[in-house]
Parts: structure tokens; sequence; C-alpha cells
């Protein structure tokens, strides 16, 4: 399993457009993602989900990636969370 | 005749035939299915079809309206594609044995409530989409054919609530304006009518479908609605309508021109505004930039100090809307004739020549500090020029500056971008124009406060009546202290502009182009007008 962390910069958090972008970026990996604030948590192939999770602006998010190609996965999605959030 | 109230979006009349835009009313049923498969084949259908819709309105928008309004439209297919969403009603569909209609109606409202309890405003508008989503997919279900719902002449639209779909559909050349139910003054609706110049009335009450194919007018001076006007309205509302177009055409001319006299002298006119929500007015105004924003909205819209964070959003808005236009922000100007509760500023027998405007600032620093940093960092979005209020004496602005470079410096360490930007101060007192000289030394602009100017010139209170017949707004002194403080400016190189009421006061125009004066900054309103003057004087034939 592969784990990042990463601190919301984007002044809206993350807003519809960029989460769209990012699950659409992960979509094609076998792996699967959870992302967690604190103790709450959710699958981040799922649009409704992550946009539900209310993350904002300088909240910490945990993403865990495991499968057979969390190694490219969990860079995938580090590096959407840069050019996005 | 029958009349209607609402809310005016903007003013101006609009007439012609009413045409009522609604969706047909479908049932659904909720009777149970037999075929669960051929239901949920329907869905599918239906699904793909609404998002292939949403992409090709996304390229309407993107051709029509630019990428920030047609994004709205990509992220509605993506809210489509959403799997959870689709798995939702499937499982209505094959779990109760619901019609296809039944299970997405069931779904979405449920995803779109979901948003609605959420504590962010952000989150909550979300749930509006997720209404219009489920709306492209029941259209689809039943057939109805959206782009048929306007009709195919030009017509008054009248509705419940326009959704962003809708106002990208309309087909814009038939529309003479919009009524709706529903809707604020950032609903779809407005923003429309705003962006078209087309006059529209929302919140209106009275709407009825028997409206349908009469004769209407929307009286947007007097944010009314009439069905059916008698003659003399007709004619009255008609020739104001006339009246209004020819002037539009006139000021319309003006957009776009150079602030430039027959002779070829030139003159800057910028905006003053009073927040972020005057930026619209800038633009449609076209000024040629904002010779003062006052921060004071800042401060007396919240109860509590204002945060470097919500004054950063402020600032940058305005400055990265109009870049590379110049902003000019003026720190805190409060005191005097404006208080606030949490400042505890205390009661003072002569307010006006009291605790005020830098005084405030270079006496409680942090607060000060607070506002500064704010400004510094906006800077990196567009052209920014700082503005210090009420200065008497050199220390002051040395003193304004030095905590100007400390905060740079505190921003600088922290990794925080910092662009170019002026920094210059308000000549709003007798002082400042007799050292404006020494003044003009340390700054990149002055910008004449006319208003206090006069206050403080005359000794007169501009609050109180009983003064008025002593009140000559043209007296020589303060025209003499306009014209020393733009001889001192240019004497040091520096731009030197107005920004009080005499700024629009189109009678001293001319004197203000023969001073030599290079910016005014006036109420947008005024902007194109004082154009105008402009364009006709001819100075090399006078003096």
């Amino acid at each position: 399993m592969k784990e990042f962390q990463y601190t919301i910069n984007d002044e809206n958090g993350i807003h519809a457009r960029p989460a769209g972008i990012l699950v659409k970026e992960i979509k094609g990996f076998e792996s699967s993602f959870t992302v967690w604030k604190g103790d709450k948590s959710c699958d981040m192939k799922k649009l409704m989900k992550l946009m539900g999770m209310g993350i904002k602006k300088g909240d910490t998010i945990t993403v865990k990636v495991e499968g057979p190609d969390e190694e490219a996965a969990a860079e995938a999605a580090q590096k959407a969370f840069e050019s996005n959030f | 005749m029958q009349v209607g109230t609402g809310k005016s979006i903007l003013n101006g009349i609009a007439i012609g035939k009413l045409k009522l835009y609604h969706a047909p009313k479908y049932e659904i049923s909720e009777a149970e299915i037999e075929d669960i498969e051929s239901e949920t084949a329907r869905f599918e259908q239906a699904i793909q079809k609404a998002i292939d819709q949403q992409n090709v309105l996304y390229e309407k928008a993107l051709e029509t309206a630019g990428e920030d309004s047609a994004a709205i439209f990509e992220v509605h297919g993506m809210m489509l594609e959403d799997e959870d969403l689709q798995d939702a009603v499937r499982d209505i569909i094959s779990g109760q044995k619901k019609t296809a209609e039944y299970a997405v109606r069931e779904a979405f409202d449920e995803q779109a409530e979901v948003f609605a309890q959420m504590d962010d405003a952000y989150m909550k508008e979300r749930s509006a989409d997720v209404r219009d989503i489920k709306q492209a997919v029941l259209d689809v279900l039943f057939g109805v054919d959206p782009d048929s719902m306007q009709g195919s002449e030009p017509a008054i639209l009248v509705a419940e609530d326009l959704a962003p779909s809708e106002t990208v559909r309309l087909d814009k050349s038939l529309l003479l304006g919009m009524i709706t139910r529903e809707g604020s003054s950032n609903s779809h609706t407005a923003i429309l009518a705003r962006s078209m110049n087309l006059p529209a009335i929302i919140q209106c009450k009275e709407i009825d479908d028997s409206w349908e194919g009469h004769l209407g007018i929307i009286d947007g001076y007097h944010s009314k609605v009439y069905v059916d006007p008698d003659e003399k309205l007709l004619a009255e509302l008609t020739a104001k309508m006339q009246e209004d177009e020819k002037k539009r055409l006139l000021l319309q001319e003006l957009k776009g021109q150079e602030n430039v006299t027959k002779d070829g002298t030139k003159i800057k006119i910028y905006a003053n505004i009073g927040g972020p929500s005057d930026l619209g007015m800038v633009q449609e105004n076209d000024a040629g930039g904002v010779g003062l924003f006052r921060s004071e909205f800042v401060y007396l819209n919240s109860k509590d100090y204002p945060s470097e964070e919500a004054q950063f959003a402020a600032y940058r808005q305005a400055v990265e809307t109009l870049a590379p236009k110049q902003v000019v922000i003026r720190t805190c100007d409060i005191g005097a004739d404006k208080m606030v509760e949490y400042m505890d500023l205390g009661d003072e027998d002569n307010p006006a020549l009291g605790f005020r405007a830098i005084r405030i600032g270079l006496s409680r620093k942090d607060f000060f500090k607070t506002q500064l940093r704010a400004l510094l960092r906006a800077s990196a979005f567009g052209n920014l020029a700082i503005m210090f209020p009420m200065i008497i004496s050199k220390w002051e602005l040395e003193e304004a500056k030095k905590l100007l470079e400390e905060c740079r410096e505190e921003l600088v360490k922290e990794g925080v971008a910092v662009g170019e930007y002026q920094v210059g101060i308000m000549i709003e007192t007798p002082a400042a124009v007799l050292c404006a000289d020494e003044l003009a030394q340390i700054c990149d602009f002055f910008s004449i406060g006319t208003n206090d100017l006069t206050q403080y010139t005359l000794a007169i209170d501009r609050q109180n009546a009983k003064l008025e017949p002593f009140l000559d707004t043209h007296h020589p002194a303060v025209l003499k202290a306009i014209q020393m403080t733009v001889e001192a400016g240019h004497r040091h190189g520096i731009w030197v502009g107005i920004c009080g009421e005499l700024g629009a006061d189109m009678t001293l125009t001319e004197t203000f182009l023969r001073m030599g004066v290079d910016e005014l900054s006036v109420n947008p309103k005024s902007i194109l007008p004082i154009r105008k003057v402009v364009r006709e004087l001819d100075l090399g034939s006078g003096s």
C-alpha cells in the first residue's frame, strides 16, 4: 500500500471541476484509492462522494492507494492534487 | 390590463409578446413495473444521451461565453457519469420495481439534498446543478425537446426560473426580456440579463399561464410588468424605450474611444468603487482602471476585525479581474463619519479632526499590517497601487512605507509571491497641499480627495445644511490648492489625479485639463459622459 498526505491550497477546497478532473485521471488505474479527512473517508474514484466530503482550504488529507499498480497510481494521484488543488 | 411587481435587474424597458417558457408538465408514475431489464435499458440510453447533451452545451458555451461559463457543463457531464448516482437509480428500478423516471427523480433528489445540507455555501449551490442534470435526464426519458420551448419569434420570456443549461440553450436573438417567479440577483437569469443588457424582472409572483401570447411591457425603472397595457401607457413607455436606445447608442459609440481633446490633450478616466460587487460597472462603462477602491467595506460589513484571508480574497478579485488595468486601493479610512463598533474608537468632540484613517493605522500597527499583507499578496495578481489617506506630514508617509516594507519582507521570507505596485497618497488636507513638494519625492502618485480638501480648506462641515449658503464647491482656494498639488507632483515627475466628487463635475473638466491633471476617478456612470465632454473640448483655441 502507498500513502501520502496533502494540504489543500485552493481557495474553494475540493470543488466540482478539479474533483472531476482528478477522478478522470485516476479511474484508469486498477488500484483502489481511499481519501481520509480526520476519521471520514471515501472512495476517491467516486465524484459525488468526494465532493460530499466538504474538503476545504487548509485541510490535510491522507490518500491510501492499494493494488497491483499502486506505485504509478499514487504518483499520478499526487501529481493531480498538486496541479489542481 | 394586469400589473405585476418584482425585483428589477436593470433599468430599461422591453415591449413584446409574452412567451411562457416551461417544460410540459409530466406525471411520473409510481406504479410497479414488470420488465426490469427494459426499464434499466431505457435509463442507460437516457443517461448516455444526457451526457452527450452536456458535452454539446459545453462546446456551445465555450464558443459563445468562454471557458469560465462553459466549465459548468463539463462538471454536469462528470456528475452524470458518477457511478454511485447511476447505481442508485439502477437499484431503485430493480429493487423497488419502479419506472426509470421515478428512479431518476428519487436518486437525484437524494443527492441534491446531500449537497443542500452541507455547511459550505459553494457546495450548497451544487444541489441546483444536481436538479438541473436530473431535469436533463427526465427530458430525454419523456422525449421533450428543450430547444422547441422558446418559440420562433422575438418575445419576452416568462418562466419559473432559468437553469444554467436553459440560459445557454436560449436563442439570444429572439430574447427581448425575461420575467421569472423565482431567482435572486445572482441567479443565472440575472447574470444573463446583465451580460446582455436585457430588462428583466425576477421574483414576480403574479406570473400566470394566461399571459401566453399577450402583449407585455417590462418597466425596469419601476420594477413593474404590464400585461395588455392601455394605449396611453404603451405610447409613454415606447417613447421612453426609444429615448433609452438613442442614449445607449450614443454612449456605446464612446466605448473603446480615447479620452482625448481635439487638440490632442489626454486624460485618464478611472472609476471609484466601494467593493468587488462594483467591478461589473467598471467594465461596462469602459473605465481605464480604478482610481479609488474604498476598502472600508471590508470593515463596515464585518462584525469583527476582518481576517487577512477575507481581505486578500476581495483585493485579489478586483486586481485580477481588471488586470492589466491599474487598481488603486485606499487603505482603511475608518473614523469620522464611518464608525465600526468592534474597533472601539471612542467618542470624540470633533471626529472630523480626530482619530481616523492613517492615524489609526499608524497607532494600531498590527491591525494595519493585516491589511498591508493582504494588499501585497494581491499585488501578485495584477496592477495594484496602494494609497494612504489623510496624510499631513512626511514622517507619516515614511512610517507607513516602512510598515509596508516590513510586511513585504515577511511575505518574501514566508515564500509568498508579491508583485510590483505603486505607492501613493490622498491629498485631502491643506497641510498636504503645502507640503506637496516634500511628499512627492517619496511616493509614486497623488490623488486629490476634493470632499475633505474642501471641508478642511473652507472650515465647513459638509454634513451641516445650515452652512450651505457659505459652501462654494468651486471656491478659488480649493481650485488653487488643486493647481498647487498638480504643479508640485509634476515638478517631481509623479502623476496627479482627482478622486473626489469634483472630478465628476463636468463644468470643471476643462479647468482640470488645463491644469494638467493626469487622471479623474469618478463614479462608473459618469465615465462615458465625461469622455464625451473631453472629446468635444479644444484647449488650443481657448487661452
